[in-house]
């Protein structure tokens, strides 16, 4: 985990002091809300539809006890109680008062927290591979180049009014779990034929209203010229990107309109310039410093088969569910990583109560060294625990309710806050993924359909990633009603994929009973068990699916 | 309006050309880029300052070679949303080594104001009260540390020892 140094903080408390100071003007009325909103919003602050929303940045979506138990203590003080973890590896409180938000910020910064450019048209809160530093497929731990792109675009002088927000991912694993694709810019950590570290890098994707797969502009970008490479990047962005409707700013539609080859010739006669004065390229013993706070624990020499785990398995058929389901591999022998679900049937994808964030602290302190990840698909993560040690986790976590066993399968949903909240919704989208996870509750059915993703979005502006969930729903306004329009074959990962729009829209009470058509159509098509869903979709297209929704609508 | 310099409000020496106004064969001008661009062959004879606004869509193309003429450069913010002057004034700085005055104008608000130092930029034209205000008190964004090298060595410093990439800000301009 990266530990602030005394810089840091001073650089976080300089920023808390000025925010606090822009809150008074406009708490006194010398800003008006016009001035005040660009200014709130570079520091994770929204007015949704009843309240002030705060977004906290959780970097590369990395928390340990101590961060966890301040955001649970702020739930209590200042919200409701609960905490939204988001698509972005981060966490919003919905329920906040403006004049609050100052002494929030100021307990974040006691445990090395902020609100820095969680929003607004900035470069964005960096995100990471949730199981970084815990992969068996990794090259190298990628939250070591977020961390030092994080620091890099903090309050970045000349890219703080870029045309619209600006999204970068890092993964260092060929199986891209971080979605680098659907990012403005993507990385890909990788090594050279001598060893030596470098990145692919993609840019230009994103979902939105355009739903774009980010091109490669480079192959293998040498690791010290990773600041100077995106100084570069988004210089052109900050230049040529569009102005003139914030629906066509983002830096795909700039790709797009001038096509690649001409953005990639740009990015590279700027990147001469900035690599000329050298001022950036980053010294082998800087990274090095940096790479220091992510070194792995000590991991102790265990067997790869843990008995302790076999025996309670056979005992306990729950645990042994919840192992073949929320458990991964780890890159040590006796380790795994396990999948915390924000997803129990029925209740609001990606919350969490305060009690429930009190009890992963205690957990991963006991049990998993400390380190809690966030995932882009709105779960926890403890990265390291022993195998020995997964009997007693998954009892703490039953205790909290936090041990439901559907880690990527059709419950796990990932869905935006929608009509309940947001105040650009057409639809709502809680509301819809708890039926659905209702719907599909029994655990046996769950078992039998397999990896499935569904993601919700509540309008077009796809924060619920709608566009690459195998099965995507898009909350649209049909005069004044609220309906949904279903997307197919959508991914996220390194075969990324846009899902195709299958037919016209369905009402809230239909679109349940039309997910329902799909999964059994592709129970009856698929060819076994060992087909996912997106392997049959790839191979049957999108006929014998529409032809199942829609035969009876003549 | 007025003009922030060096840490003072000052007189602006300047005359901004009107379209209709001759080009006068003394005294310090300003002229609009497509103005200095029909006009280029013409003001190379003449021997007194010159000045040049850019507007943040006209970007620097065609003026490469000239930038050395130039004694101002003002670059409007026409809304303080509207970012691409910082990039402007940074390639001026850094890429073209442009060492005159250069001149935010437009949309300058207290809150913008170290990020257009940062980039470069050493003089102000202010219409805005409170930033007024806030200027003359010194009273501008306390954030004074800094997580990448952007504007000018006199606005920022290195810090020994520290991750190369820091800065520390030193006097405003
Ligand atoms: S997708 Fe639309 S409704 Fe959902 S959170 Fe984003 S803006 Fe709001």
């Amino acid at each position: 985990m990266y530990r602030y140094d005394e810089f840091d903080r001073r650089f976080v408390a300089e920023r808390v002091a000025e925010f606090r100071d822009q809150v008074a003007r406009r708490l006194s009325g010398e800003l008006t809300e016009d001035e005040f909103r660009p200014l709130r919003l570079m520091n994770g602050v929204y007015l949704q539809l009843h309240a002030y929303m705060l977004r906290i940045a959780i970097p590369y979506g990395s928390l340990n006890a101590t961060k966890l138990r301040r955001l649970a203590r702020i739930a209590r003080t200042y919200d409701r109680g609960f905490g939204h973890f988001t698509t972005r590896q981060n966490l919003q409180f919905n329920w906040i008062r403006l004049e609050d938000v100052p002494a929030i910020l100021g307990e974040l910064a006691e445990v090395e927290m902020h609100a820095i450019q969680t929003s607004g048209n900035c470069i964005r809160n960096v995100s990471a591979d949730h199981f970084s530093g815990a992969a068996a497929d990794e090259v190298a731990d990628p939250r070591v180049y977020a961390e030092i792109l994080r620091q890099w675009s903090s309050l970045h002088p000349e890219f703080s009014f870029l045309p619209r927000k600006f999204k970068i991912a890092v993964t260092a694993a060929e199986h891209d779990r971080a979605a680098i694709q659907v990012h403005d810019i993507g990385l890909h950590v990788k090594r050279g034929e001598a060893g030596e570290i470098g990145f692919s890098v993609y840019v230009g994707g994103g979902l939105g209203r355009t739903p774009m797969v980010a091109k490669k502009v480079r192959d293998f970008l040498p690791e010290a010229e990773l600041l100077s490479y995106c100084e570069a990047i988004l210089r052109v962005y900050n230049l040529y990107g569009r102005r003139d409707n914030k629906y066509k700013a983002r830096i795909k539609i700039l790709l797009h309109e001038a096509g690649v080859d001409e953005i990639a010739r740009q990015i590279e006669e700027e990147y001469e310039q900035v690599r000329r004065r050298g001022v950036l390229l980053l010294p082998r013993e800087e990274i090095d410093r940096i790479a220091a706070y992510f070194a792995p624990p000590a991991f102790e020499e265990l067997p790869a088969r843990s008995v302790t785990l076999e025996r309670a398995k056979a005992l306990d058929a729950g645990l042994a569910e919840f192992v073949a389901r929320n458990v991964t591999t780890h890159k040590v022998p006796g380790y795994a990583s396990v999948t915390i679900s924000l997803k129990a049937i029925g209740a609001p994808p990606g919350d969490a109560s305060a009690e429930q964030m009190e009890a992963v602290a205690a957990i991963a302190e006991a049990y998993a060294h400390d380190e809690v990840r966030v995932s882009h698909e709105q779960n926890l993560v403890l990265p390291h625990v022993r195998l020995d040690d997964l009997p007693v986790v998954y009892a703490a976590l039953q205790k909290a309710d936090l041990a439901t066993p559907n880690a990527g399968y059709i419950t796990d949903i990932i869905a935006c806050p929608g009509l309940d909240y947001c105040s650009l919704a057409n639809a709502r989208s809680i509301p819809v993924a708890q039926r659905i996870a209702e719907r599909f509750g029994d655990p046996a059915r769950q078992r039998e359909i397999g990896d499935l993703k569904i993601k919700i979005s509540g309008c077009i502006n796809a924060c619920g990633h709608h566009h690459v969930g195998h099965i995507g729903i898009l909350g649209v306004d049909r005069k004044g009603e609220e309906f949904y329009q279903i997307t197919l074959g959508g991914s996220g990962d390194e075969m990324c994929s846009i899902g195709e729009i299958v037919g016209k829209g369905f009402s809230s009470e239909e679109v349940v009973d039309a997910v329902e058509t799909i999964v059994d159509t592709y129970l009856k098509l698929r060819q076994g068990p060992g087909e996912t869903f997106l392997a049959a979709f790839r191979r049957l297209g999108e006929a014998p699916f529409r032809e199942a929704l829609y035969a009876d609508a003549g | 309006m007025a003009l922030y310099k060096n840490g003072s409000f000052v007189e602006d020496t300047w005359r901004f050309l009107a379209a209709e106004d001759d080009v006068p064969s003394d005294g310090a001008i300003v002229l609009g880029k497509a103005r200095f661009l029909a006009e280029r062959e013409a003001l190379a004879g003449r021997n007194a300052p010159l000045g040049i606004i850019i507007e943040p869509g006209e970007g620097l193309a065609g003026i490469e070679a000239d930038i050395h003429r130039f004694a101002l450069v003002v670059l409007p913010f026409p809304k303080y949303t509207d970012g691409r002057a910082y990039s402007l004034a940074r390639m001026l700085r850094e890429e073209h080594g442009y060492r005159g005055e250069l001149r935010a104008s437009g949309n300058v608000l207290r809150d913008q104001v170290r990020f257009m130092w940062r980039c470069g930029i050493d003089a102000l034209e202010v219409t805005h009260a409170g930033t007024i205000a806030a200027l003359q008190a010194g009273a501008v964004s306390p954030v004074t540390h800094h997580y990448q090298p952007a504007g000018l060595e006199a606005v920022e410093h290195r810090l020994a020892g520290a991750r190369p990439w820091l800065r520390r800000a030193a006097a405003h301009p």
